[in-house]
């Protein structure tokens, strides 16, 4: 196309930094190989960017190079000090990076076409010549801009919700779905539009209506179905980078667009299939914003149990086993550093200690095992759903710390329940269950009660996660 | 290049993704989201192409907005992936 079809070299450079990204994502199958990875990576980007500068004709390296060191520094401080509880946030937030970015870089692609190598000069007639781009640029980069727009409001708002400045309960317009989906048709029928003709205010429509977009989808969904949003978000900074790839015929732009889109779609597919709900029922968003559902009306006076720290440390330190279940309380709780002090403990006196993870536990794909990591929890005491499930018979005493709904026994038994299908943690399988809460009144964020509340072999601590596990760690002595 | 060309390169590329993908740990999904996110911003290339040209002052600017942009992510994402991966760690030795 331009200066990159001259030299092949040029070609294959891009070609080696895509290689790079895919084993760098290849590294992630295992603790041990991921850090290597995770430098090819680096190695990569490295590639991509030096092979950038120096064949291009640049007028200014030192602007650049400044805005490369004021971006890095900003980066670089950002991720020293951010806390991993908010990761979610930071996850959030620089997607909208990545998505603004993109649509930096197609509206100066379409206001300088002949840079990128996009367009031929023609010189008409009568006034001055002009580029016309070529009819598949204009689709790309049309594609670049609205799905770069709609990753960045999406982002924004996803960033507002899990840094909570803005409420986790849906927020829900009237004839909302009438709304986007009559926008994504103009955004659609706009796309072609500006194919055929280059006109100029078809392609800032597709822009503001691409923004407007992001952000009406994004509003009405809850705060817990926030991992399949971000994985979403992280899917589409993939597409809109294999777009901007496209328009640029760049090799690393287009593997690693691929890649990253791959990698957020099977995300979100994950995260779906483990809250037993299809991909469009997220993203139509809504889900917990009513509390009547089925399935826990008769709740609220049936009798049980309350347990002090004392008898949930003298039940666990007689344990031979113990499995502890985090959710998205501990993190709030930032409980994960003392939780990993009482696991010491009853390790101390014998009682064998595991971890279960949901999926879906946390607000995004891994969250609790980040935590625990962060804690010094060695990963290969954390499990799986489905590696864990069958151990609950053979455990004495199953610890719920901040985790609801993926415990809840009405997933697997009552039909009514809005979670019904859902995998669940067979928690109530164990000899005891111990499950700290903060106070009764609160369900879970499906706005269901929980059955395992009211079971003969359960134990509530209510407290905050944090003091509760102080307190356990402080009576097992 | 030509458009098939670059558009078997893509398809290509979202199939290796599928499988690379499906082969990470479920412990490791939070690194490969900030790892993915550093990555996506390759897009740095574009940003460079148009703050490096000559003609529109206003397309260089947006170029260079987008690089601090990228940059960010760049140098951000691969760094808490970095400090998160760091802290990945097995179980140790009863000896040690």
């Amino acid at each position: 196309m331009h200066e990159v079809a001259a030299n092949p070299w040029v070609a294959f450079a891009y070609l080696v930094a895509g290689v790079c990204f895919i084993l760098a994502l290849r590294g992630l199958s295992s603790p041990a190989s991921s850090q290597r990875g995770n430098r090819l990576g680096m190695v990569g980007m490295t590639i991509a960017v030096v092979t950038t500068l120096v064949t291009h004709e640049i007028a200014s390296l030192p602007e650049m190079l400044a805005a490369i060191a004021v971006g890095g520094a900003i980066g670089i401080v950002t991720a020293r000090r951010i806390a991993m509880t908010a990761m979610p946030q930071l996850v959030a937030a620089f997607h909208s990076l990545v998505g603004l970015a993109a649509v930096l870089v197609g509206i100066a692609a379409y206001l300088n076409p002949m840079a990128f190598g996009i367009a031929e000069l023609v010189t008409p007639m009568i006034g001055p010549p002009f580029a016309t781009i070529h009819i598949a640029s204009r689709v790309e980069m049309a594609l670049g801009v609205a799905i770069g727009a709609i990753t960045f409001s999406g982002s924004v708002i996803a960033f507002l919700k899990l840094n909570g400045n803005m409420g986790g309960t849906p927020i829900l317009l009237p004839a909302r779905h009438a709304i986007n989906l009559a926008i994504l048709v103009a955004i659609g029928l706009l796309v072609a539009l500006f194919a055929q003709s280059q006109a100029p205010w078809a392609f800032w429509t597709i822009t503001l209506l691409s923004f407007a977009i992001g952000f009406l989808l994004i509003v009405p969904i809850g705060g817990a179905d926030m991992p399949v949003v971000v994985s979403m978000l992280n899917s589409y900074s993939g597409w809109a980078a294999a777009a901007m790839g496209f328009t640029l015929g760049n090799g690393a732009m287009i593997i690693t667009g691929a890649l990253v889109g791959a990698s957020g779609a099977i995300l979100s597919y994950i995260m779906c299939r483990a809250m037993n709900r299809s991909f469009v029922s997220v993203i139509a968003g809504g889900f917990g914003a009513v509390s009547d559902a089925g399935g826990g009306g008769t709740a609220i006076d049936r009798p049980w149990k309350r347990g002090s720290a004392e008898d949930a440390a003298f039940l666990m330190s007689q344990a031979e086993q113990v499995v502890i279940v985090p959710g998205y309380g501990m993190a709030v709780a930032q409980a994960q550093h003392v939780l990993r002090e009482m696991a010491d403990r009853l390790k101390a006196q014998g009682v064998r200690v595991k971890y279960a993870i949901h999926p879906v536990a946390g607000r995004m794909p891994g969250h609790m095992n980040v935590l625990l990591a962060e804690a010094n929890v060695p990963y290969d005491e954390v499990f799986e759903l489905e590696d864990i499930n069958g151990d609950f018979a053979q455990t004495d005493v199953a610890f719920v710390i901040g985790a609801n709904d993926v415990t809840n026994p009405a997933a697997k038994t009552d039909k009514s329940s809005p979670i019904y299908g859902m995998p669940v943690l067979d928690v109530e399988k164990a000899r005891n269950v111990l499950f700290i809460k903060r106070s009764m009144g609160g369900v879970g964020y499906a706005g269901v009660d929980n059955a395992l509340f009211y079971r003969d072999n359960t134990m509530m601590l209510l407290a905050d996660a944090k003091k509760m596990v102080e307190e356990i760690v402080k009576a097992l002595g | 290049m030509t458009f098939i060309a670059i558009l078997s390169i893509f398809v290509l590329a979202c199939f290796v993704g599928y499988f690379v993908v499906w082969s990470v740990t479920p412990a490791l999904h939070t690194p490969l989201m900030a790892v993915t996110n550093a990555i996506s911003s390759v897009i740095i290339v574009g940003a460079l192409v148009a703050a490096a040209a000559a003609g529109s002052g206003m397309a260089k600017g947006l170029g260079l907005v987008a690089v601090v942009l990228a940059s960010i992510n760049i140098f951000g994402g691969f760094a808490v992936t970095q400090r998160m991966l760091a802290m990945y760690k097995k179980k140790e030795r009863p000896a040690k």
